[in-house]
């Protein structure tokens, strides 16, 4: 395993692949880590240029910047980079990537960990292509990234904790913020049993945030329709039920909607080499990964949302966990080819190297991150929101009437359906409309299929395999 | 690079600030959509603004499909939308 | 009970049932998985004259490219008579191009390297000439199979043509010698004949019914670009294209296959391998095919690829498909081992098909294709 330029390639620059990097990196690993953003942050983490350049904000990005600086001494960070393709290669791994200037790039390393995070998920509903609606991320995104507010008159719908945030922050901008329309059961905040575990502290000042703005936040409330000419002038709000059909409807008048039903795990690194994957307490596949974060296949790691959706921290935690699994490998891995002993590459067994009190943590947070996708599902009833004309693929611009077309004619599955009516065969390649073709073909989402992850121009693809070489540390 | 700057989408100026997306740029300057789709002609801007729906593509100088919502602004940048 | 049970729902399976039904016969399709799910959604849509050497395939091919035009006006589905547009890199190539298009019989126009642009203005400069070949087509062919099956239901007769999706075969019904029916995962159908259309895995179907079919998966990859404005007119190849289409190598080859298409996109193809049902992505062979359409239309440099797909195409050693009645195990018929080319022969093989279940004369000798001519497996 001594030939490999890396001893560890990190995807992803968020709060699992900085803790992964990190720790690996502090316990005298060569790291490279890789991420198609600018600066490292992920999505959580996301910052303005000016956050970077002059700290001093919030406590917990704070940490995570000097984190983030700590790691660019000690580890290759190639910013900017997307990863379109990873393979396993003479007993390592490859990650193929593209450079900022479109240059094809292959970074070799023994060992990889995919920290890739997540995105936001959406049901379609009519309108929901205007512009003006915005994921929830999509919003807090923009905010973070670059200090502009989505909109002037917000509205804030889906399901999930992470609507109280986006919600806060836009109210917290300057945003007139309409209303949170949460389509789960009323429990109140407060007295939400899973919110009353350990995070209700985040939770409630989120809350509190919301009440100093005014911002109701109600309950079993959902956006059905999205209305305007050329864009986003209003919204049906409805009462709902438990199964999310429609009791009763109003029109709010608004220039924006942030909207969210949960996340995607991005698992389709993994799913390309082979990777093991079982469907999430929400239905979303994910990799199947054991107490040291290790997935199936030998030398790939995975941490964060990837393994199941649970927030930044249980992220990071499981960072910590794979950095730390990984270096014992690689001490074991390294002590055996020194007493060149059966040539066999070592693998550690049970011992996974981390402090016992971090992994107590990491199962205390998955608990808890599995009881908050329970307490909120997305229920089958938007399927009764749709029009037959209303979009479910917005690359190819497929209607509803063209999946139903395409069932009637025999296809049984959303694989099926999409080579017959061309559900995510576009630009996003399903990223979008897949966990509702997938819904409407009565399945759960199936482990997507992206051998080219990202974009590539066929002129660096033509190259992708004449370069052999990674680039040279900052300090060579 | 810490003042603000401008660059030319289809001609017009937009005001950035060092380290916005040409997608926020946009969107701040009260530009909302900015692509039609090649079907319906459906107006398109911002959706997931973090790379991954495509919905917001722009031409930077001269070279097409980049993700407005990915791409930091650069002075003097030339954006043309479709 | 069906006349015809047809094991497969791919185009072949749907050609098959398809004519079976207009010639009379009550005909269920079953399949394991959806319509089109197998090889036909995994490959171009190619309808091609233009690649095969003279001989029974020709002949095939040029029957179903009739067929395919008079389909296309009855179905619903994107059926493109583009035309296709075979290039040479040398003179000395182009020789030989020429030479293979006299000795085809089929219609094509000789263009020299100074007409080349006016055929395709991208194309690269330095080419030598090439041939072009007006029946060429380009199909959907997961529509088109489904299409297809629908309108064999609608127009002949209630009940003539029925679907069992997610139903599979697990052996075959027998009555002596004589093929009854399947025996599936949802019980025994019985039926005067069986037609195995079941394409790559028509070897596995027949040694079901205890028949042995030499039929072996090649794996041929495919890029697809971001959609673009229209950019390439014809299906346009490398000549390489038509000897790799013959070859009987196992190692990897590839020659440039580009056209656009409807949807915008552009196909890449086409690769070759012999690897079994090996489902790992090759960055070679995807790095291979970008560089030899950037060689072709140097404008596709800057474009993005954007997904790949791969399949498995069904090749028998002779490179011909079986197409006919099994005389080892009688009632089962074989309608698989297209190859590379079992889009643009369905409407043939469905039609012999029918000619054969119901006795008629056949159109075409199927003798090349009959499904014991082949050695029987080693022991």
């Amino acid at each position: 395993m001594s030939g490999f330029r890396h001893d560890l390639v990190v995807v992803g620059g968020g709060p699992a692949g900085v803790a992964g990097a990190l720790t690996a990196a502090l316990a005298g690993l060569r790291v490279a880590l890789v991420d198609s953003s600018a600066r490292l942050g992920g999505q959580y983490f996301r910052h303005s240029r000016a956050a970077q350049d002059a700290p001093g904000g919030a406590p917990e990005l704070d940490g995570f910047l000097r984190r983030g600086r700590a790691l660019a001494e000690r580890a290759d960070l190639l910013l900017g980079h997307r990863v379109w393709h990873v393979s396993r290669e003479d007993g390592g791994l490859a990650v193929h990537c593209v450079t900022p200037d479109e240059q094809p790039l292959t970074v070799r390393g023994a060992r990889l960990l995919i920290a890739t995070g997540a995105h936001d998920r959406v049901v379609p509903f009519p309108g929901w292509d205007l512009p003006g609606v915005l994921t929830a991320g999509g919003a807090q995104a923009l905010l973070k990234g670059s200090g502009v507010l989505a909109g002037r008159r917000a509205v804030v719908a889906g399901t999930g904790p992470f609507l109280l945030p986006v919600a806060a922050g836009l109210a917290g901008a300057g945003a007139d913020v309409l209303a949170v329309y949460e389509a789960a059961r009323g429990l109140g905040l407060a007295r939400h049993p899973v919110l009353a575990l350990g995070k209700a502290g985040e939770a409630a000042g989120y809350a509190l945030a919301l009440a100093r703005h005014r911002v109701p936040y109600l309950t079993r409330r959902a956006v059905v329709a999205a209305h305007g000419d050329g864009a986003l002038e209003a919204v049906t709000v409805a009462r709902i039920d438990a199964g999310w059909n429609v009791v009763d409807t109003r029109v709010v008048e608004c220039d924006t909607l942030a909207v969210g039903h949960g996340f995607v795990p991005q698992i389709e690194l993994g799913v390309e080499l082979g990777c093991g994957t079982r469907a999430d307490a929400d239905g979303s596949p994910v990799l199947v990964v054991d107490a040291a974060q290790r997935t199936t296949v030998p030398g790939v790691w995975a941490a964060g949302e990837p393994t199941g959706v649970g927030g930044w921290r249980l992220a990071e935690v499981e960072g910590r966990v794979a950095g730390h699994a990984v270096a014992a490998e690689h001490r074991a891995s390294t002590r055996a080819s020194t007493r060149a002993s059966t040539g066999a590459p070592a693998v550690s067994g049970g011992g996974h190297g981390a402090p016992r009190a971090l992994l107590a943590r990491r199962r205390g947070m998955r608990a808890f991150a599995e009881a908050l996708q329970r307490a909120y599902p997305v229920a089958p009833g938007w399927q009764g929101w749709l029009r037959d004309d209303t979009l479910v693929c917005r690359c190819e611009e497929v209607p509803v009437s063209r999946v139903r077309e395409a069932q009637r004619l025999g296809a049984t599955d959303a694989r099926s359906i999409k080579l017959l009516a061309r559900p995510g065969m576009g630009w996003c390649q399903g990223r979008i409309c897949g966990y509702a073709v997938s819904c409407l073909a009565g399945e759960e989402p199936r482990p997507p299929k992206r051998p080219i992850a990202q974009p590539i121009t066929l002129g660096a693809l033509a190259r992708s395999t004449d370069e052999p070489t990674t680039p040279n540390t900052p300090d060579e | 690079m810490t003042e603000p700057f401008t660059i030319t989408v289809d001609g017009r100026q937009v005001a950035v600030t060092p380290g916005q997306t040409i997608g926020a740029a946009l969107h701040a300057a009260g530009i909302r959509s900015w692509r039609s789709t090649r079907f319906c002609g459906r107006p398109r801007g911002l959706f997931c603004g973090i790379g991954v729906c495509f919905d917001c593509l722009v031409s930077v100088n001269g070279r097409p499909a980049e993700r407005a919502c990915l791409r930091e602004a650069a002075p003097g940048d030339e954006v043309t939308t479709s | 009970m069906s006349d015809v049970i047809v094991v497969g729902a791919g185009m072949v399976g749907a050609a098959c049932a398809y004519y079976a039904a207009r010639a009379g016969l009550d005909v269920t399709v079953v399949d394991r998985g959806p319509v089109a799910g197998g090889t036909t959604g995994a490959g171009e849509g190619n309808v091609l004259v233009s690649d095969k050497e003279p001989g029974p395939e020709l002949e095939l091919a040029l029957l179903s490219n009739r067929l395919w035009h008079s389909l296309a006006e009855a179905g619903d589905f994107e059926f493109e008579p583009k035309g296709g547009l075979v290039v040479a890199e040398t003179e000395e190539v182009q020789r030989a191009l020429v030479g293979l298009a006299g000795k085809q019989g089929v219609e094509h126009a000789v263009v020299a390297a100074s007409e080349l642009r006016d055929l395709e203005p991208h194309l690269a400069e330095g080419l030598a000439g090439g041939v072009l070949y007006p029946q060429d087509a380009q199909v959907q062919p997961m529509l088109a199979a489904a299409r297809l099956l629908e309108l064999g239901a609608r127009s002949y007769g209630h009940g003539a043509l029925r679907l069992r999706l997610g139903v599979t075969v697990t052996g075959f019904v027998r009555s002596g010698d004589r093929v009854t029916g399947v025996r599936t995962s949802q019980g025994d159908i019985l039926g005067g004949a069986v037609v195995n259309a079941s394409g790559t895995w028509g070897g596995e179907v027949a040694a079901l019914a205890g028949v042995h079919l030499p039929i072996l998966p090649r794996r041929g990859f495919i890029l697809v670009t971001e959609p673009l404005p229209p950019m390439i007119r014809h299906k346009v190849y490398t000549a390489a294209y038509v000897t790799n289409v013959a070859s009987d190598s196992a190692g990897l080859e590839t020659s440039a296959v580009v056209e656009s298409t409807q949807a915008g996109t552009v196909l890449i193809g086409a690769s070759r391998e012999r690897v079994g049902f090996d489902r790992t992505t090759s960055v070679p062979v995807l790095a291979r095919l970008a560089a030899q359409a950037v060689a072709l239309f140097p404008a596709l440099r800057d474009v993005r690829a954007i997904r790949s797909y791969h399949g498995f195409r069904p090749y028998c050693p002779d490179h011909l498909p079986v197409i006919g009645p099994d005389p080892r195990a009688p009632g089962l018929y074989h309608a698989c081992g297209h190859e590379g080319a079992g889009i643009g022969l369905a409407p043939a093989t469905g039609h012999l098909m029918a000619q054969l279940l119901t006795g008629a004369a056949p159109d075409l000798d199927p003798q090349p294709f009959r499904p014991d001519r082949f050695p029987e497996e080693p022991q």
